[in-house]
């Protein structure tokens, strides 16, 4: 089988759901071919096939984008909005917080929010502090949004029809460093259930519970670490809410031992959740505390050195998985 | 002056009786202590709002606000289903989970009902940009006050409407307050439809007050959405004739200028239009007992309504918790 990289995963199932259903439609800043079909290219080539309508090139004006998307939703088509950077949400939470997430219960069921929010962050390629943070937390936070992240092409393509199936509001998180990534194509119609983790790396010793481009991270260090004899299940989490709650669960119990890993800060990240959690309902399993590993709780620095220093370190995840299985 | 039909003046004058017992009996309810919710009058506004859905179509969508009781009873949300909202009851549009705030009924083309000012704007333009999309004709009308014209969300939505010609109307009920917050001291420009002109697109400012003003604009802008000729900003000229919200202090509007706007009423302005076109005073007031008589039973009906289950808490977060 072929392969694809990231960005011909996610512009394949795009493409797929758009050719399948008219009511599929694309918008953002730049998407459309006059501007070369989109920043990092996933939408290019789609308004050759589907036209200026289809994907709509808009002005930088995010709340106007998912307010659009909002009510595109609302009459029954599925509206996929580009914000080009993560960190630009802040300009439309109303929209996604008090529209988008809320409208299916506010209205007793009667209006579903269908429509995917895709956006574009990580830290690594030096662009400083407005435009590099992982915000995933500020969504797991509102019920009524689910919230996706894939950390291969294969897992994208198949979650990006998912997310475009679902009859809710996704917010769908593209970690630049992962776009060249290349996976055999899983080929059309692929998907990957919304709310199921995968079982990345099987192991024995402890659980390592992760998402996105740390789950690149946590296979590397499960590798160097198994050459010392000490067995990682790294747990990619996929939907990062609602998160696989069982598949979590299970490995906790199993192994006894657990760290969550992200690239957002740590105080108040989503791994503050899975920590409690499995503090709450695996304790008789536990053989020590649940640990936690996140990005540095400052702005993500411009200079290369600092910025490779802000993110969690590998030999930071040696260390803490060491001192979890009593190897220090 | 424009000419409007005697069965157009009808209707008018039904839906905007319509807006004004509702509102009226809402008062009375609240003093008399039968219950106690949030409520925004429409004291003042009910002709705009009723010329406003006079002008669209059954399938035409509506985004509203929440001072929104105008645009929804005037739309035609079946009264008991409307009251039971407001009440917090089972048999409201939304199961009691919306309230006064947020009413939504897609089978009258009320889509949402927004707490936040300015909000609702963006999400016409989708609804809108969706009948385009699949060529469904119908029109998308949004209505917002004055002090929802100074988010940004506004300018965003206005210049995005006029570059896709989005068939959406943006109706702005200038009533000369942004919650407590005096026109003169939001916005130093005489009015708000003048800024139509920033985004290439056609605003008009009408007396709201007269129907024959009030409706033609807005059949006009309806008529140019429905002819794919993009958006209108109709600026409505209207008065809040109480507070913000039922109930709140409103020392803030000086008395000579409630006095001096009551001059203005809609009301005895449309009665008198009404009579001028040969309805006989026996025939409106015949419409209003009629009126009064639906709401009364409507009101009965959402009082001794069932009160939503308390698992509805966990229900319809999610298309899995429907």
């Amino acid at each position: 089988m072929a392969q694809i990289t990231m960005t011909q995963a996610l512009n394949l199932a795009i493409d797929e759901a758009m050719a399948e259903d008219a009511g599929v439609f694309c918008l953002g800043e730049d998407v459309s071919a006059k501007q070369g079909g989109g920043v990092f290219k996933v939408t290019s080539g789609l308004t050759e096939k589907y036209g200026e309508h289809r994907i709509r090139a808009t002005p930088i004006s995010e709340t106007a984008i998912i307010g659009a998307a909002v009510g595109a939703a609302l009459a029954g088509q599925r509206p996929i909005a580009e914000i080009m950077l993560m960190n630009f949400v802040g300009v439309c939470m109303d929209q996604i917080v008090n529209h988008a997430a809320k409208l299916r219960f506010m209205s007793g069921g009667q209006t579903p929010c269908p429509m995917v929010i895709r956006t574009t962050t990580g830290v690594g390629v030096g662009f400083g502090g407005q435009h590099s943070d992982m915000l995933e937390a500020w969504f797991a936070h509102v019920a009524g949004i689910h919230v996706v992240t894939p950390s291969n092409a294969a897992d994208a393509r198949g979650l990006m029809r998912a997310s475009i199936d679902a009859n809710d509001p996704v917010i769908f998180i593209e970690n630049i460093l992962c776009y060249g990534l290349k996976s055999e194509d899983p080929g059309p119609g692929y998907r990957v259930p919304l709310g199921k983790a995968a079982i990345a790396r099987e192991g024995t010793d402890i659980s390592l519970i992760t998402y996105g481009r740390t789950v690149l991270d946590a296979l590397a260090v499960a590798d160097d670490l198994a050459k010392e004899g000490i067995s990682v299940e790294v747990i990619d989490l996929r939907t990062i809410a609602p998160y696989d709650e069982a598949t979590v669960l299970a490995s906790v119990r199993k192994t006894g031992r657990a760290i969550t890993l992200h690239e957002a800060v740590r105080p108040f990240g989503t791994g503050a959740e899975i920590a409690a959690n499995i503090q709450e309902k695996c304790w008789d399993s536990l053989k020590g505390p649940v640990r936690r590993i996140g990005g540095t709780f400052s702005a993500v620095p411009f200079a290369s050195h600092l910025e490779q220093a802000w993110i969690p370190q590998k030999s930071d995840m040696i260390a803490q998985i060491k001192a979890s299985v009593g190897k220090v | 002056m424009a000419q409007i039909d005697r069965d157009k003046l009808l209707d008018i004058y039904t839906r905007t009786m319509k807006v004004n017992r509702t509102d009226e009996k809402f008062r009375e309810l609240l003093m008399g202590g039968k219950v106690a919710v949030m409520y925004y009058c429409v004291r003042g506004q009910e002709l705009v709002s009723a010329a406003a859905m006079a002008a669209l179509e059954k399938e035409d969508y509506v985004v509203c606000t929440y001072r929104g009781q105008g645009e929804q009873t005037a739309k035609g949300i079946p009264m008991e289903k409307w009251w039971g909202e407001c009440l917090g009851k089972a048999t409201g549009t939304c199961k009691g989970k919306g309230g006064t705030m947020h009413i939504t009924d897609p089978d009258t083309g009320i889509m949402v009902t927004t707490g936040v000012v300015g909000s609702g704007l963006p999400i016409a333009n989708g609804l809108a940009m969706a009948s385009q999309n699949n060529g469904d004709g119908r029109v998308t009308l949004v209505s917002f006050g004055d002090g929802a014209a100074n988010i940004g969300g506004f300018h965003e939505a206005m210049n995005m409407a006029q570059l896709y010609k989005l068939p959406v109307i943006f109706l702005c009920q200038n009533n000369r307050y942004g919650e407590h917050t005096a026109y003169a001291d939001h916005t130093d420009s005489p009015n708000i439809a003048t800024r139509a002109a920033g985004y290439g697109m056609k605003g008009v400012t009408v007396d709201g007050n007269d129907v024959h003003q009030i409706y033609p604009a807005m059949q006009e802008a309806v008529a140019r959405a429905r002819a794919g000729e993009g958006p209108t900003l109709v600026e409505a000229m209207c008065y809040r004739m109480m507070g913000h919200f039922f109930g709140a202090d409103f020392s803030y509007m000086p008395p000579e200028h409630i006095a001096e706007m009551k001059a203005e009423d809609p009301l005895p302005k449309l009665r008198k239009v009404m009579l001028e076109h040969q309805f006989t005073e026996e025939e409106l007031d015949a419409i209003v007992a009629d009126i009064n008589a639906q709401i009364d039973a409507a009101v009965e009906h959402a009082l001794n309504a069932p009160l939503p289950d308390t698992d509805e808490i966990y229900k319809d977060v999610l298309e899995e918790t429907a």
